[in-house]
C-alpha cells in the first residue's frame, strides 16, 4: 500500500486492505466505497473510497468511524492464454518491451492502469497485429525512460540478437519517448542487422482511447516486415492518426514535450512514411541497407564514462577540469552556432587532449553542422585539439563518442571512428530540405 | 394516468455552463467560435479493454460504428490541451469555488478531497476519449411542493466538443466548447409526478442563475432518467425547454406501457428472431421502387409473430418499427422498411406477396428489409435483430434524445457505471472546512429571498420584482438607483418590460449598457429630458451609439427652458386669439392639443397647461 502516516496506522489497526468496501462515518456525511490505493506523494491524512457512482473521493479520516462491510477479493488478473497457431505464411516480428506502456488494460473496479507486457496482452489490446505477422512478447526491463543507463542499451542489443538469432523477421522495441533517441543511436552503432530493429512509444498513455501507442505499434509491426534492415524509429508523422515516419535511428531527435509527432529527422529526411501498411520512401536518393545484404553482428562494448557539456555564456573551464579530475574518459561539446565555445576554456580542452581525453564539438543549434574554420576562436578550439562533430546531432554524437571509446584507446582512432559516417549519424552534405521539417 | 400504480419513478441530471474566465484545465477562455478552421485534425479512438475483459457497453457500441473524427482547432482561441496534445492545466479554483457555491445552496455536503476522474467516452466528444468530472459534494436536498427531493451528487466537469457535422467520413467536432466548465447536478430518483419533475428543474434552474453560470441557449442541458414498475430505466438527453418535461414524461410512459403490452402479446404468440439474414435481390429484380433500385443491394429478415405489432404506434408518430429503424441507423443506413407498412414508397403488394414467400414467413411474421450497400445492411440487420430480441423482453435501457415534440429517439444503451479511473494528470485537491465555512458564509441572495426583499425595499409589485429576478435584473436595479435618485417603479419596469420592448421594435438594445442608462435616467432626473420621451431616447441611443444627450438633442427632445415654453405658448394663444376670444376658457382643450403637438417631450405638462391657462386669462 500507499498509504503513509496516520492513514497507514488507522487502516492497519482495523485490518483493512485495499479492496474492502467500507463505510466511512464523519459527524455530517457518511460515505460507502472499495479502499482504493492512494496515489504516492500524496498526504498521508485521507483515504480514498470509489463509490458505486464510479467517482473516487477521499475521506479525511480525522473523527471517521470505519466500519468494514466487506472483505474484498484481490482482484485477479487473470486471462485465459490466447492460443494462436502459428501462420507459417506469415512473417515473425518480436516485441521488445523495455519499460513504458505501449499496450495496457484498465481496471476500472479499482481504477488501476495494468501495463501489458506479454505477447497475450499485446494481442489481447492489438488484435490486429495478427494480420500482420506471428507475435512473439518480451519484457526485458521495466524502467522510465529517463531511467534508462547505457548498460541497459547493452542489454538491449543483446535480446534483440536473441531474437533474430531464433528467427525473428524483424524486431519492434518498445521504448519510453524521454530518452529513445539515445538508445536508437546505440543501437545503431552496436548492431549491424539483417532484418528491420524498429523502436517506438508513446507520448499518450496507452491507457486512453485516443493513444497514439496502437497506431505506433501497428506501423512499427509493418515497418519490421520491411526491407530496412536498419535501426528506425517509427513515430508519428504529423497530429493526426494517419501515418507514422520511419526515422533513422542515429538522425532522429525529441524535439516536443508532449505533442505525438515529437520525433523529427534533423539534418536529414525521414526514410520513409507508414500508413495503412504501405511504406513509402521520401527521399528517392538516399541509400539505406537492404534487409538480409549482412550478417548480424554485434559489437556492444562501449564506454559510459562520458560527460556531457552544455557551453552557455559565462562557462567557467572548471567543468572541463572537474570531469579530468574524475577520470572521464570523453567529453562531448554542445557548442555555440558553429561550434564554438569561450577563449577561456581552451586550457582546459588542450589539457583533455594531452591527456588523451577526446574532446567532440557538435552544436546546440541542432540543424546543421559545425565548422570551425569560420572565426578565428573556431580555429583556435581546433588547434586545441577538439574533433569537429559534423552534423550529428549532440546526442548521437555522445552515445557514439562512448561507443567509439568501447572500440579503441587510441584517441587518434577515436578521432577517425568519430569523424567517419558509421551508421547514417553524418550526412556527406546539406540539402536544402534539411530544415524544421 | 395513476402514476403512482405505475410505478412512475423519475430522477433529474442538469448540465449548467459557468462563467469562469477560462477553461477547466487550460487558459482558453470559454467563448464559442463561429469562424473557419484554422487547423484540422484527424482522430480515431478506440475503446481500452479493460482487466476482466469487458469494453464498456456504450463504448463498445461507439467502436463498433468505426467512427473518424475530425476536430477544428485555431492558433490562438483553442490550445494543445483541448486537441489531446498537452497533458491538463492544473484544475481552475475559479470552477471548484462556483461548484463548492452551488452545492452550498443545494444544501450539500463538499468533500473533503476532490479527484478528478477519466470517465470513457469514445464517441469523439473528447479528443482524450474520456471526459474529466470529479465528485463535488452530496448529500443535499431541494424543497418543492410535492415534497423534498434529494441531490444526490454534484460534479465539476468538462463540457464536451461541438458537434459541427457528421456525413458519411465521420463526424465533426470544434473544439471551442471542449474543456469549459459545467456543473453536472443528479437528483435521486424520488420524482413522482410529470409537474413535480417540472417544478425541480425549475428550482435548479432558479439556484444556478443565482451565482455566476453561463446564460443562453445551449448553456443548461436537462435530462430525463425515467422508469415505471415494469419498464427500464431509460435516460433521455437533451430536453430544452421546461414546459415540455411534462409531456416528455407522459410520452415515455406512454411508450413503456406500449412496449410492455407488445412483450406481452409477442409471449403469448412465442415469437422468435430467426438469425438467417436474406438476399433478396432477386424478389426486387423489377422493381419500380426508387429506393430499392437505387440500392445496391437489399437484404432481409423475418421476425416470426411479429406481424401487425412493428407498426403499433409508441408515440405519436413513432411505431416500434421506428424504434428498430433507431438501431439500423446508428450503422450507417438511412431507415428500413417492414412489413407493417407495406405496401407503399413504390414497394407493389405482388412484391410483398414473393417477399413473404421467398423467407418462408407466415400469417403471424413480419418480414424487415434494408436497402444498401450489401455489408452494411447485413449490420444493420443483425442490429434490427438484436432489437426486436429486447422487444421480447419489455423495455431495454437506453439513453434517447430529447426530441422537440415531445418524443424522443434511441441513441445509445445506457452506460454501465464502472468507467471511471483517476486522471493521474492531475493532483488530488484537498478542500479544507475553513475554504467551506467562507463559502457557506457568503452565499449569494436565492432567487426567492431576492424577490421577497425587494418587494419589502422598494415597494415593488409581485410582478415587477419577479421579473427582475427571473431577468437577473435586481443588481442592475439596484445600482442604478444607488446613483440616481428616480421613480423605483419606473426603472424597475424599465428593466423588466420597456426594454424588451425596445427590442421587439427592432432596437439594438444590447449597446444599452448600465452606464448608459444610468446617464439616460440622470437626464431625466435633472429635469432636462421629460417622461414621456425616455422610450424615444433609449431607441435612439440603442440604435446610433450616441451619448443621451446628443440623442435627446438630434430627437429635438431636449427640455426646453420655461421662458422658451413661454414664447411658444404666447405665440399659440395670440395666433388663435379669435378662437380664445370667442370660446374662452373652452378654447383650452383645443389648445392644450396643439402646445403638446409642438411640446411633447420637451416641456412638463404641468407647466404647458398652467401657462396656457395664464395666457388666456389675458384674453378674457
Amino acid at each position: 500500500m500507499n498509504y503513509q502516516g496516520p492513514a497507514k496506522k488507522l487502516l492497519e489497526s482495523l485490518n483493512i486492505s485495499l479492496g474492502d468496501i467500507l463505510n466511512v462515518k464523519k459527524p455530517d456525511i457518511s460515505y460507502t466505497g472499495m479502499l482504493l490505493e492512494r496515489t504516492k506523494d500524496a498526504d498521508n491524512t485521507h483515504i480514498v473510497l470509489k463509490m458505486d457512482s464510479g467517482y473516487n473521493v477521499g475521506v479525511e479520516i480525522s473523527g471517521a468511524e470505519i466500519e468494514v462491510l466487506e472483505k474484498g477479493n484481490k482482484p485477479k488478473i487473470e486471462m485465459d492464454p490466447l492460443d494462436i497457431k502459428r501462420d507459417p505464411e506469415k512473417m515473425d516480428i518480436s516485441i521488445i518491451s523495455t519499460g513504458g506502456t505501449v499496450a495496457s488494460m484498465v481496471d476500472y473496479k479499482t481504477g488501476a492502469v495494468h501495463p501489458a507486457f506479454t505477447a497475450d496482452d499485446l494481442l489481447r489490446a492489438n488484435p490486429e497485429l495478427l494480420e500482420q505477422a506471428n507475435i512473439r512478447g518480451k519484457a526485458i526491463f521495466n524502467i522510465l525512460s529517463e531511467n534508462m543507463k547505457p548498460e541497459y542499451w547493452i542489454k538491449a542489443a543483446n535480446s534483440i540478437a536473441d531474437e533474430i538469432n531464433d528467427g525473428a523477421d524483424g524486431v519492434v522495441v518498445a521504448h519510453g519517448t524521454d530518452t529513445m533517441h539515445y538508445t536508437a543511436a546505440a543501437l545503431s552503432f552496436m548492431i549491424e542487422t539483417p532484418v528491420p530493429i524498429v523502436i517506438t512509444g508513446s507520448q499518450r498513455s496507452s491507457d486512453r482511447p485516443s493513444s497514439d501507442a496502437f497506431l505506433n505499434l501497428i506501423n512499427s509491426v509493418s515497418a519490421a516486415r520491411s526491407d530496412i534492415a536498419e535501426v528506425i524509429v517509427c513515430m508519428y508523422a504529423t497530429s493526426d492518426d494517419k501515418s507514422s515516419y520511419l526515422h533513422r535511428g542515429t538522425k532522429v531527435r525529441k524535439m516536443h514535450t508532449s505533442r505525438r509527432e515529437t520525433f523529427r529527422s534533423i539534418n536529414t529526411n525521414p526514410l520513409a512514411s507508414m500508413e495503412n501498411g504501405v511504406m513509402k520512401i521520401l527521399d528517392k536518393d538516399k541509400e539505406y541497407n537492404l534487409r538480409n545484404s549482412s550478417e548480424l553482428k554485434l559489437h556492444d562494448n562501449i564506454e559510459p564514462n562520458v560527460a556531457f557539456v552544455k557551453i552557455c555564456p559565462g562557462i567557467n573551464a572548471d567543468i572541463i577540469d572537474y570531469h579530468l579530475d574524475k577520470g572521464v574518459k570523453g567529453i562531448l561539446l554542445e557548442g555555440t552556432g558553429l561550434g564554438h565555445c569561450p577563449d577561456n576554456m581552451l586550457p582546459a580542452i588542450e589539457r583533455a587532449n594531452e591527456s588523451n581525453v577526446p574532446v567532440v564539438m557538435t552544436s546546440q543549434c541542432l540543424y546543421g553542422r559545425v565548422n570551425m574554420n569560420i572565426y578565428s576562436t573556431g580555429r583556435k578550439i581546433l588547434n586545441s585539439g577538439v574533433i569537429p562533430g559534423g552534423d550529428m546531432l549532440p546526442e548521437t554524437a555522445f552515445v557514439k563518442l562512448m561507443w567509439a571509446l568501447g572500440q579503441e584507446d587510441n584517441l587518434e582512432e577515436v578521432r577517425k571512428i568519430m569523424t567517419t559516417n558509421i551508421s547514417g549519424e553524418m550526412e556527406e552534405k546539406s540539402s536544402m530540405d534539411y530544415f524544421l521539417v | 394516468m395513476d402514476w403512482e400504480k405505475l410505478g412512475l419513478k423519475m430522477g433529474l441530471e442538469i448540465h449548467q455552463q459557468l462563467d469562469t474566465k477560462s477553461k477547466l484545465f487550460c487558459p482558453c477562455s470559454c467563448n464559442l467560435i463561429d469562424k473557419n478552421a484554422e487547423y484540422e485534425i484527424l482522430r480515431n479512438l478506440r475503446p481500452t479493454q479493460s482487466e476482466l475483459g469487458k469494453i464498456d457497453r456504450a463504448a463498445f457500441e461507439e467502436a463498433r460504428r468505426k467512427l473518424k473524427f475530425k476536430y477544428h482547432a485555431y492558433s490562438h482561441e483553442t490550445c494543445l490541451v483541448e486537441a489531446d496534445e498537452e497533458p491538463p492545466y492544473p484544475l481552475n479554483e475559479e470552477a471548484l469555488e462556483l461548484s463548492s457555491i452551488i452545492a452550498s445552496l443545494l444544501n450539500m455536503r463538499i468533500v473533503d478531497e476532490f479527484h478528478t476522474m477519466r470517465k470513457q467516452v469514445i464517441d469523439g466528444s473528447n479528443t482524450g476519449g474520456f471526459q474529466r468530472t470529479g465528485l463535488v459534494a452530496t448529500d443535499g436536498f431541494l424543497e418543492t411542493p410535492y415534497g423534498e427531493v434529494k441531490i444526490e451528487n454534484l460534479c465539476l466537469e468538462e463540457d464536451a466538443a461541438r458537434r459541427i457535422e457528421t456525413s458519411e467520413d465521420g463526424v465533426t467536432f470544434r473544439l471551442d466548447r471542449l474543456g469549459i466548465p459545467l456543473v453536472e447536478i443528479t437528483t435521486d430518483p424520488s420524482i413522482h409526478h410529470p409537474d413535480q419533475v417540472k417544478e425541480v428543474a425549475y428550482q435548479l434552474g432558479q439556484v444556478l442563475r443565482s451565482t455566476r453560470v453561463k446564460r443562453g441557449l445551449g448553456t443548461i442541458r436537462q435530462d430525463l432518467n425515467i422508469s415505471i414498475r415494469d419498464g427500464a430505466r431509460v435516460e433521455i438527453k437533451g430536453v430544452q425547454d421546461l414546459d415540455l418535461m411534462p409531456e416528455m414524461v407522459k410520452r415515455e410512459v406512454q411508450r413503456q406501457i406500449k412496449l410492455v403490452q407488445i412483450r406481452d402479446e409477442l409471449q403469448k404468440r412465442k415469437a422468435n428472431i430467426p438469425e438467417k439474414i436474406y438476399d433478396v435481390n432477386d424478389v426486387f429484380q423489377n422493381s419500380k421502387s426508387k429506393i430499392i433500385t437505387s440500392a445496391s443491394s437489399v437484404m432481409a429478415i423475418k421476425l416470426e409473430g411479429f406481424d401487425g405489432l412493428v407498426g403499433v404506434e409508441l408515440q405519436p408518430g413513432r411505431r416500434l418499427g421506428t424504434e428498430f429503424s433507431g438501431y439500423a441507423k446508428k450503422l450507417g443506413v438511412s431507415g428500413i422498411f417492414h412489413t407493417d407498412e407495406l405496401p407503399a414508397y413504390g414497394i407493389t403488394e405482388e412484391e410483398v406477396e414473393k417477399l413473404r414467400g421467398f423467407l418462408g414467413a407466415v400469417e403471424n411474421d413480419a418480414v424487415i428489409i434494408v436497402a444498401h450497400e450489401h455489408d452494411i445492411a447485413l449490420a444493420a440487420l443483425e442490429e434490427v435483430q438484436r432489437r426486436a430480441k429486447m422487444a421480447l423482453e419489455g423495455v431495454p435501457e437506453e439513453t434517447r434524445k430529447a426530441l422537440s415534440d415531445g418524443n424522443s429517439e434511441y441513441m445509445r444503451p445506457l452506460p454501465t457505471s464502472s468507467r471511471m479511473y483517476l486522471e493521474t494528470d492531475i493532483p488530488l485537491m484537498a478542500i479544507n472546512r475553513d475554504y467551506v465555512k467562507k463559502i457557506q458564509n457568503n452565499l449569494p441572495e436565492l432567487p426567492q429571498e431576492k424577490k421577497e426583499r425587494i418587494i419589502k425595499e422598494y415597494g415593488l409589485s409581485e410582478d415587477l420584482s419577479g421579473q427582475l429576478v427571473r431577468q437577473n435584473k435586481v443588481e442592475d436595479f439596484e445600482e442604478i438607483l444607488n446613483e440616481v435618485n428616480v421613480d423605483k417603479t419606473m426603472v424597475a419596469s424599465l428593466l423588466a418590460y420597456s426594454l424588451k420592448e425596445l427590442k421587439r421594435d427592432g432596437h439594438a438594445i444590447e449597446n444599452l449598457n448600465l452606464q448608459t442608462i444610468k446617464e439616460i435616467l440622470e437626464l431625466l432626473k435633472n429635469g432636462k429630458i421629460s417622461k414621456d420621451a425616455l422610450f424615444d431616447i433609449f431607441g435612439y441611443v440603442a440604435d446610433n451609439k450616441v451619448s443621451p444627450s446628443e440623442a435627446a438633442q438630434f430627437l429635438n427632445l431636449m427640455m426646453l427652458s420655461e421662458d422658451d415654453v413661454t414664447v411658444i405658448i404666447e405665440q399659440i394663444v395670440s395666433n388663435n386669439e379669435s378662437m380664445v376670444k370667442e370660446r374662452g376658457m373652452g378654447s383650452m382643450g383645443p389648445l392644450m392639443g396643439m402646445a403638446m403637438k409642438q411640446l411633447k417631450g420637451k416641456a412638463d405638462g404641468k407647466l404647458v397647461n398652467t401657462l396656457l391657462r395664464e395666457n388666456i386669462l389675458k384674453f378674457v
